[in-house]
């Protein structure tokens, strides 16, 4: 069997009878021994676990029957920030290294309902602190297009695997574009949907008001048949909401001319003089696809867009340093090898030696705008700005833009350790995502071209909040008059 | 507040413990200025935020989740039970409750802390103002009252120390009175009241040892007319309502005595050691924790509407202060027995079943003396709960229906209840009264036989008396009743021998 494989395909072979789940999962594995190594895209990947799995899905298909399952077979990896019972679930940092979760994700046992299994789990930012996914304790993951550039972060690892062809999809979390950018930057669909659509239950906090988790698929319909199973809401996340409209493939399969007649909105200030000519260059041409598959095109502003990476970086930071206070070295956890000292030193030395740079340097940054004193120049005004951005949004939305489009990323990959000495250009690789996850909305990269150097690009396509099915049937639409999609790296 | 304990250092060096003189003459030159925040444990079946049951004395850690424990990816989520507790307590102060109100992380480090952070309530609590009034009449304001998390408990053992996080997460609500209390007897009503009052609506069971109704006080004192507050220090561990008078008794000394010295008040946070009886400092405000509040973003602004808010009003029981008002007209009792008797509401239930029992053969005052004095000196004594007594509400209607009825004397009844305290009940009064003879004798012929062999036995006191020493009319009724064993029926005792007498005095 090759492992060219959709979600859709796999569910198709698997109902048809000419796939089993054992057989998907021994063919991904195959495959993944080879290349996972050359990514280090895998943080654990246990053969005999990831059979036991398909095993289960078997069971369930045997039992439920292939057709009423919507993910039936389809193996699953997992960005090592969401909790599988059983499994090291390390967050790319040294303080959780040995940490087994006690709990299995509510994404985890909605994807197994489904049919789905986890084949494994993915490298990845610090606690999903990062844009190159240079920041985890256990090395870079490399970018499937080159090794020398990064993947794109934090969830570089779901990024480099799907592109990688190691799995149909991963599930990633995106808390300021932790989904989108490797997404682009790999080559990939990445989805970061409206806040409250997936449960976070189980999903390691960073930043709460601002994670989602979502799916990263080699094509839009995938990632709209994953969505299906994922969107729901969950009586153990209090922000979880029913999303109102849901039924994603099913919109696409009844939506065959998704542009026409749209009013594609394009935010002017992502294309201003800080965006790299080559990544300008794709973008000019995917917004003349989309005029040519039917849709407007209206030029709009976001006033307050550039305040976005400034308040992201209060708030995003301010609940990290909360939600990281619990890897304190008592329970569970990493604990400082030195013996004998005070409660409070156990406190200093196990977080110290624990947590990576950018880590501590976002919880002490994040513990600064929460001091008594500060709050209000900070914390409160970053939520001002906030609220002014979410309006900008709602107002360009009001005028009559049904999406907006925008790069994903201002540029495209870099090599590893070209960023790492400049904090603030790393920052700045978020730019046209972080507004997004501000405002609550939900927001998808597509691919839409390469470099010279053959490398990536992706444009992000943004809806108003529970617009998921205008996002995806805008998407498909695009997907299918032009052929980005289709590029796969010579791994 | 659950804050964590720094090392202690000692303020000032210490002094003789209170003297009754020496805190009048200090009361009479300074003012205290007394302000109480109290942790009530809502007794709901399960934690705050998770389904983990908040039961007390499991083995440690047992009641506890992934949830509880602080685990990385759990997500907290709102038990509405606690929400409805709260909205009583609310209600039966007269507290204005607010529509929206927001939890807050509040962040220190402390093992007990399973998150690093506590969920409480901190610039918008769900309510704000209502009053309590105590017995002096006089009123003290409430400045709020929010919803919390409490934490676990550190345990301190050989070389280790452990931590036990059953009590991590269980619901609480903190109530914060205005600094409205101007002396510690005050101090002490007002929380024998806020206790009674949590007990009667069922939200708390009021235990200061287990710890489900804690005390912290904020005290400073200020020159009697003088308007301007002086500098407060807060106490923390004050579990029993006499360490609370104590603790706020020697604090005051404490801060009168520095200021008599020419020094300063500084603002700390003092310990009450028990066992001295002295207040020390454990922090002071610079080394005070930055709790760094801000809105926990896993919860929703708690919303209570107005019909919620109704449907709780009418689950309201009778609260304390109107059932005093009711025992007083329907049971025909003085304020105080009143007071006494609805200070517990299992208290005030015992009460009304032994009137039920008693069924009109003696007065509601009558039954009111019995269980205000003999009952409640042995229940205290023997620690025991009114819910199920070893002398029940049955056992001591019989007794002291068998008073009502003449049956027994009060004083049989008196060594009985003693008997049947220490004893246990065995098969009741009735049956005890029968097994030991104890029936009353009221057959003024045996009567007047036993007075006149007392008379006979002791010639010299009867000529004493015949002579004038009227006096002695109660000695013959103490040889009486002593020869009888007490069965006699003291008011026909007294009658039939002043009878005898007045006959021998004409004879």
């Amino acid at each position: 069997m090759t492992v060219n494989l959709t979600v859709k395909s796999i569910v198709e072979q698997i109902r048809a009878g000419s796939l089993t789940p054992t057989a998907v999962a021994e063919a991904y594995l195959q495959r993944t021994k080879n290349i996972a190594q050359k990514l280090n895209s895998h943080l654990h990947l246990d053969e005999a676990a990831a059979l036991a799995e398909a095993k289960g899905s078997a069971q369930r298909i045997k039992e439920i029957g292939a057709d009423r399952l919507p993910l039936a077979g389809v193996p699953i990896l997992i960005k090592d920030n969401i909790c599988v019972r059983g499994s090291k679930t390390t967050c790319g940092s040294k303080i959780l290294e040995n940490y087994v979760a006690t709990y299995d994700a509510t994404v985890i046992r909605r994807l197994r309902d489904a049919g789905a299994f986890v084949l494994g789990k993915l490298n990845m930012d610090e606690f999903a602190m990062g844009s190159s996914n240079e920041n985890s304790a256990f090395g870079p993951v490399r970018n499937p297009w080159n090794l020398d550039y990064v993947p794109g972060g934090s969830s570089g690892g779901s990024a480099a695997a799907v592109a990688a062809r190691l799995a149909p999809v991963a599930l990633g979390s995106d808390t300021g574009g932790s989904i989108r950018q490797p997404a682009s930057f790999c080559g990939i669909v990445g989805l970061k949907p409206t806040y409250g659509t997936v449960s976070r239950f189980g999903l390691v906090a960073f930043g709460s008001s601002l994670d989602q988790i979502g799916p990263l698929t080699c094509n839009v319909e995938d990632a709209a048949m994953v969505m299906d199973v994922l969107t729901g809401l969950d009586a153990k996340d209090s922000t979880s909401v029913q999303h109102p409209h849901a039924g994603f493939a099913k919109a696409l399969a009844s939506h065959s001319d998704g542009l026409k007649g749209k009013t594609v909105g394009i935010p002017e200030e992502f294309f201003d003089s800080g965006l790299d000519p080559e990544v300008g260059v794709c973008l000019e041409r995917a917004i003349a696809d989309v005029q040519k598959a039917g849709a407007k095109i209206k030029r709009v502003r976001l006033p307050n867009i550039s305040y976005s990476v400034a308040a992201y970086y209060v708030i995003a930071t301010a609940e990290a340093s909360a939600n990281l206070a619990r890897f304190d070295g008592i329970r569970y956890g990493y604990r400082t090898k030195e013996a004998g000292v005070s409660l409070k030193e156990l406190y200093r030395k196990t977080r110290s030696e624990g947590f990576g740079q950018e880590v501590k340097q976002r919880i002490m940054l994040g513990t600064f705008v929460l001091s008594s004193g500060y709050y209000d120049a900070f914390y409160a005004k970053a939520n001002k700005v906030r609220e002014l951005i979410s309006r900008d949004f709602a107002a360009a939305f009001d005028s009559g833009v049904d999406v907006l489009l925008t790069p994903t990323s201002p540029t495209p990959p870099f090599k590893l350790g070209e960023k790492l000495s400049d904090p603030l250009a790393m920052y700045l690789s978020d730019i046209c995502t972080i507004g997004v996850n501000l405002a609550g909305l939900p927001g998808i990269s597509v691919p839409c071209g390469r470099t010279n150097a053959g490398l990536p690009v992706g444009m992000q396509l943004i809806a108003p909040k529970f617009n998921e099915q205008t996002l995806l049937i805008g998407a498909h639409a695009y997907e299918r008059a032009t052929e980005w999609h289709k590029d796969q790296p010579a791994i | 507040m659950n804050a964590p304990q720094n090392g202690t250092k000692t303020s000032r060096p210490s002094e003789a413990p209170v003297n009754k003189s020496q805190e009048s003459t200090v009361l009479d030159r300074y003012e205290p200025v007394i302000g109480l925040e109290v942790h009530c444990q809502l007794k709901t079946k399960t934690k705050l935020f998770c389904g983990c049951s908040t039961s007390f004395g499991a083995m440690p850690n047992h009641n506890t989740c992934p949830i509880c424990l602080g685990h990385p990816g759990v997500l907290p989520v709102l038990n509405r039970e606690v929400v409805n507790f709260a909205i009583r307590f609310a209600l039966a102060v007269e507290a204005n409750i607010h529509e929206i109100s927001v939890f807050a992380r509040k962040q220190y480090f402390y093992p007990d802390l399973p998150k690093g952070y506590q969920i409480t309530q901190f610039d918008l609590p769900y309510c704000t103002g209502g009053k309590m009034i105590l017995a002096s009449g006089k009123a003290v304001r409430l400045m709020r009252a929010h919803i919390e998390e409490d934490a676990g408990k550190n345990v301190h053992g050989d070389e280790s120390s452990y931590v036990d996080l059953n009590r991590a997460g269980v619901p609480l609500i903190e109530i914060v009175s205005e600094a409205d209390i101007r002396n510690p007897e005050d101090a002490a009503d007002y929380l024998k009241r806020l206790r009674s009052l949590v007990r009667s609506l069922d939200i708390c069971d009021g235990n200061l040892e287990e710890g489900s109704f804690r005390c912290d006080a904020n005290i400073s004192i200020r020159p009697r007319g003088q308007e301007k507050f002086g500098t407060r220090c807060e106490i923390k561990n004050l579990n029993s309502f006499r360490n609370i008078e104590r603790a706020i008794k020697y604090e005051i000394l404490r801060q009168a005595d520095l200021l008599d010295h020419g020094e300063k008040v500084l603002q700390q946070t003092m310990l009450f050691d028990a066992a001295s009886g002295k207040t020390q400092a454990m922090r002071s405000k610079e080394e005070s924790h930055d709790y760094r509040y801000f809105p926990e973003p896993d919860l929703l602004p708690l919303r209570i509407d107005a019909a919620r808010i109704e449907e709780q009003r009418k689950a309201l029981p009778e609260l304390p202060e109107a059932m005093a008002r009711r025992f007083q007209e329907q049971h025909a009792l003085s304020a105080y027995d009143a007071a006494v008797l609805t200070s517990d509401k299992d208290l005030a239930n015992f009460y009304e079943a032994v009137v039920k029992r008693v069924d009109g053969a003696v007065t509601e005052k009558i039954v009111a003396n019995w269980v205000t004095s003999e009952y409640l000196r042995e229940a205290n004594n023997r620690s025991w709960d009114f819910i199920n007594p070893p002398i029940t509400s049955d056992h001591l209607g019989e007794l002291i229906e068998l008073i009502g009825k003449g049956v027994i004397s009060g004083r049989i009844a008196k060594t009985l209840f003693e008997e049947m305290a220490e004893k246990g009940p065995g098969n009741g009064p009735k049956a005890m009264v029968q097994e030991q003879g104890l029936v009353q004798v009221s057959d003024t012929s045996e009567i007047r036989g036993v007075i006149n062999n007392v008379l006979d036995a002791n010639p010299g006191q009867l000529a004493e008396y015949l002579g004038g020493r009227d006096k002695l009319f109660g000695f013959f009724v103490g040889q009486t009743m002593k020869v009888s064993g007490g069965k006699m029926n003291p008011q026909l005792v007294n009658d039939v021998l002043k009878e005898l007498l007045d006959a021998r005095r004409k004879g």
